[in-house]
């Protein structure tokens, strides 16, 4: 494309509003205007520049803050809409989500769920939303970034005087003099930490441009945050698992391929002591406080010689104690304390018991969660256990079957063999019932006591994406610093003739820049500059 | 010690409170001498107790500290409390910045009312949950406490703005909205008195009542039941029967409280105009005559600025901290979490406003109104609202 030759020899990129070098307007319209729009130093953007093409007009789109702000505004409003209720996943799982919204919230809570504000955080269209941020940040960025960088390297310290005169701060000091020298100003915009150019006796202050590379630094940083997002979704960077385990109990972890095992040793529940000094108002108020959700585990690592098919040996890791607040962590995985389960029935013992004499034959201890089939008691007595039903119940058939596998009203059909009865003889028994399918048995399982465990629920987490996260989040963070707590100023003093002329822009923070001027000035003769945007609000 | 940290909160309050009119006396000083360089005998005296204040309330912060072992950071009261502190601080540092006496004007009443707000909501000390236990969490919680007072003070400067600038002469939808503002805040005073005064009262009133789940439960008044509860049955004998009653899934109580609150509000701010004789915000503007618009404007925006990154640093970034810490993953969309999130969104768009499109002055004051109006909703709506449904928020 065509480039610009300015007056002062410059050479712009097409699209230049206001000469890199010397400031002068480029644009035939902007000559008429009365302040300049400084912005962007009147640099050249592609958006403002090429308008034909549909990539143009894409391009366009997005680098348009407006858009962008007409994005974030949306996508504001529309994540207020999903807390109105609570999502799906917060619900309980008593009932279908269909059912659930309509039962506790009536004809609103169908709608919400029908418009789908149940799932709404992930929905296609609030993702769609998020992406249209994203773009709109990298073409926004990428439309001014260059441009500004350019204007503000090439910058002269010697600019034109329609660029001086359509600065709002702006000043003219009649001399006697005009080759006064400058030597208290500069040394007051030093004490000010600006960085002085000079070129034939004219000044360019400039400080904090880095600030203006802030907004970019922040774009950036979200910008690596929603990709650290956007990887979730690729298989194995994020792994969301849980793993329930009784005390005594040995497992593989989840998603480890095998390779690491926990052991429960036990799990603890602490909660406040009701006669605490301190806290005993609140807690006659509120009731029983937690104080300590805590699973004492070991982690094994499967050793290397362990052959695939045969029990794995295992060596042993670390022991820990898992806290909510302090997770287990080993090799990018993490495991979280997040649920419990009290008192879980773990073993029941019987006697074999003859009805008539109470007499006893040995006591068999049924583990419930892996019950063996039988049970030897030795002088021909023993135990097969012919069916086991962990949470018994009556189907729909009237036949006995189980709910779950978890223990919770364990049943089971024995075969008590003896040596007057070598063929055995069924007995059903449940808890607080026996029934004898073929009548009058001679023995009985007599219940002889329960054991329980407690059960904790860990989460299994590996997220291979934090650490993209981490760094979005921080660059963003040096990102807003640097453009909020810093401020680009300049000011520009030249001669002409018997004048002296004093400009100065800042990217904000107008207040602040004419407090420092007038302190820069003082006892220099040169008179402060107006404001000129001041004075027209003033009229 | 808890004693000790009582008293050392109502000093502050007090402070505050005496401090109020000195700000008010050291405008009214400025009317001879139109450009004054420093500020005069008043807005001395004033700040200086503003800071006896904050540091009387740092006491408090400190002893409760020491009594429970955990930063009071922990439940509704101790975190609206220090909010109430961080306010304070944030208005101390910006009027170093600028020096403007008005500022404490109108922002340390806000402080005042947010503190006695927090005063409000159980005051005992109590012990943490398992998930509170974590210092992340402090320094999440006081960082957006700090990051959202900062952000307030720009409420503050917005409201001077608008006051000044909004056209009192005639009626118009401009004086209706900043009449609405007024009106909030007074309401928060007729919550803060109609709260007192039943709780002086000792005013009790039980129901039985029937809820969603169809259970029969009972559920303490302690306020006159304007709205009763589902199929509720008045217990005792002789207290006030409800008017109306609620389907079960309304909050009844939390309800017959608002109402409360906005009845009392609506009779103190009518109350208010019979005294003045016109809107609250005509009866303020003379307090503004000698401030400059672009000079609160500028302070207005520059609160934001500051605020900003310390509100991101805070709600979002040591947010994630902990959740990934307590709750296994950074991020949950938790409502709490989604209206920090509204709010930063917001004052994103604000940043963008401002800078890219040029909206200042009257524009922008009406976005801080916004802006704080959110933070508000969150930390009252939110926690006593929708966060009632979520397991973990109440605590
Ligand atoms: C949630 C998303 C976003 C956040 C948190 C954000 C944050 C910021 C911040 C803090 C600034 C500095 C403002 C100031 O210093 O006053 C800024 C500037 C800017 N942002 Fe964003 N931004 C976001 C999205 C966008 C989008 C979608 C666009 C696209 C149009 C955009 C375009 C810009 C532009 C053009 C600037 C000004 C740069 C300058 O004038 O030098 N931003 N942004």
């Amino acid at each position: 494309m065509k480039e610009v030759k300015c007056e002062c020899g410059h050479v712009n990129p097409h699209g230049t509003v206001l000469c890199e070098s010397c400031g002068i307007p480029l644009i035939e319209e902007k000559t008429r205007e009365k302040l300049l729009d400084m912005r962007y130093e009147g640099s050249a953007r592609r958006s403002q520049t090429y308008n034909k093409t549909i990539i143009d007009k894409i391009w366009n789109f997005f680098s348009s803050v407006k858009v962008g702000v007409w994005l974030i505004v949306i996508t504001l409003i529309a994540s207020a809409l999903g807390t109105i209720f609570p999502q799906e996943m917060y619900i309980p799982p008593v009932m279908p989500a269909v059912e659930y919204y309509e039962d506790q919230y009536g004809w609103l809570g169908k709608m919400y769920y029908e418009l789908g504000f149940h799932n709404l955080y992930s929905s296609w269209w609030y993702l769609v939303l998020i992406a249209s941020i994203g773009i709109s940040l990298v073409i926004c960025s990428l439309d001014r970034v260059v441009p500004l960088y350019r204007a503000l390297k090439k910058q002269r310290v010697t600019r034109h005087e329609s660029f001086l005169k359509r600065q709002r701060l702006f000043g003219i000091t009649q001399v006697e003099n005009k080759d006064i020298p400058f030597d208290g100003v500069i040394e007051n915009l030093k004490k000010k930490r600006y960085s002085i150019r000079e070129e034939n006796g004219n000044i360019l202050a400039e400080k904090g441009r880095f600030s203006r590379w802030g907004p970019y630094v922040n774009h950036v940083g979200l910008i690596i945050f929603l990709i650290g997002g956007m990887l979730r979704f690729v298989p194995g960077m994020y792994i969301d698992d849980v793993l329930w385990i009784r005390e005594g109990e040995t497992k593989v972890i989840p998603e480890t391929n095998g390779q690491y095992y926990l052991e429960n040793k036990e799990f603890t529940l602490e909660v406040y002591d009701k006669d605490h000094e301190v806290f005993d108002e609140a807690l006659s108020n509120s009731g029983m406080v937690a104080k300590n959700y805590q699973s004492d585990v070991v982690l094994y690592k499967r050793a290397d010689n362990s052959v695939a098919g045969e029990e794995a040996k295992l060596d042993q890791v670390k022991e820990f104690s898992i806290r909510v607040n302090e997770p287990l962590k080993f090799e990018g995985y993490a495991l979280y304390q997040v649920e419990y389960k009290l008192d879980e029935l773990s073993t029941m013992s019987f006697h074999l018991t003859n009805k008539e004499t109470n007499e006893q034959f040995g006591k068999i201890s049924v583990d419930l969660n892996e019950p063996e089939t039988k049970y030897d008691l030795g002088n021909g007595y023993s135990v097969e256990v012919m069916s086991y039903f962990p949470d018994f119940e009556f189907n729909s058939e009237g036949q006995p079957a189980t709910k779950s596998r978890i223990p919770n009203n364990p049943a089971f059909v024995f075969n008590m063999i003896t040596p007057d009865k070598p063929d055995g003889e069924i007995s059903f028994v449940a808890i607080q019932q026996t029934i004898e399918p073929f009548e009058d048995n001679e023995y009985k399982m007599a219940f002889a006591g329960i054991e329980t465990k407690d059960v904790s629920g860990l989460t299994v987490r590996k997220d291979l994406t934090l650490w993209i996260f981490a760094v979005g989040g921080f660059l963003f963070m040096v990102g807003v610093a640097q453009g909020a707590y810093w401020n680009h100023r300049r000011i520009w003093i030249q001669r002409r003739d018997q004048e002296i002329w004093i400009a100065g822009h800042t990217n904000k923070n107008w207040h602040g820049i004419k407090r420092e001027i007038k302190e820069i000035l003082e006892g220099s003769g040169i008179n402060e500059p107006d404001d000129l945007i001041k004075e027209t609000e003033d009229k | 010690m808890a004693n000790l940290s009582s008293n050392l909160l109502f000093a502050a309050f007090i402070l505050y409170l005496v401090a109020i009119p000195f700000f008010g006396g050291a405008i009214k000083q400025k009317n001879g001498s139109k450009e004054q360089k420093s500020p005069n005998k008043w807005a001395n005296i004033a700040i200086f107790l503003t800071i006896i204040g904050f540091i009387a309330q740092l006491g408090y912060f400190i002893t409760r500290w020491m009594a429970a072992g955990h930063a009071p950071l922990s439940n509704l009261f101790e975190y609206t409390t220090f909010f109430g502190m961080c306010l304070v601080a944030a208005f101390i540092l910006i009027y170093f910045l600028y020096k403007t006496p008005i500022l404490g004007l109108f922002v340390l009443p806000v402080a005042l009312l947010i503190i006695a707000y927090a005063s409000m909501f159980p005051r005992e000390l109590s012990p943490l949950i398992p998930a509170l236990q974590s210092y992340w969490l402090q320094i999440h919680v006081s960082t957006v406490a700090l990051g959202e007072a900062i952000l307030a003070v720009s409420f503050g400067a917005a409201l001077i703005y608008l006051v000044k600038s909004v056209d009192q002469s005639k009626r118009s939808k401009k004086t209706v909205w900043l009449e609405v503002v007024m009106f909030s805040i007074v309401s928060v005073i007729g919550f803060i008195v109609v709260t007192t005064t039943f709780s002086l009262m000792d005013y009790k009133a039980t129901y039985n009542w029937i809820d969603k789940n169809q259970i029969e439960s009972t559920l303490e008044y302690n306020m006159p039941a304007l709205v009763g509860p589902h199929q509720g049955e008045l217990v005792e004998t002789g207290k006030f029967e409800p008017i109306i009653e609620v389907p079960a899934i309304v909050n009844a109580k939390k309800l017959n409280t608002v109402i409360w609150s906005l009845l009392a509000g609506v009779l103190l701010y009518l109350l208010i105009r019979l005294i003045l004789r016109k809107r609250i915000g005509a009866a303020l503007q003379p307090l503004t005559k000698n401030i400059k618009l672009d000079l609160v404007d500028e302070i207005s925006y520059r609160s934001v600025l500051i605020g900003f990154p310390v509100f991101t640093l805070g709600g979002l970034v040591f947010a994630m901290i902990w959740a990934q810490i307590a709750w296994t993953r950074f991020w949950g969309w938790d409502p709490k979490e989604v209206w920090a999130l509204i709010t930063w969104l917001f004052y994103a768009a604000f940043l963008h406003l401002r800078l890219s499109k040029g909206w200042h002055g009257e524009k922008s004051a009406w976005l801080a109104v916004i802006g704080f109006a959110i933070i508000m909703f969150n930390l009252i709506a939110v926690n006593l609202v929708i966060a009632g449904l979520h397991s973990y928020a109440g605590s």
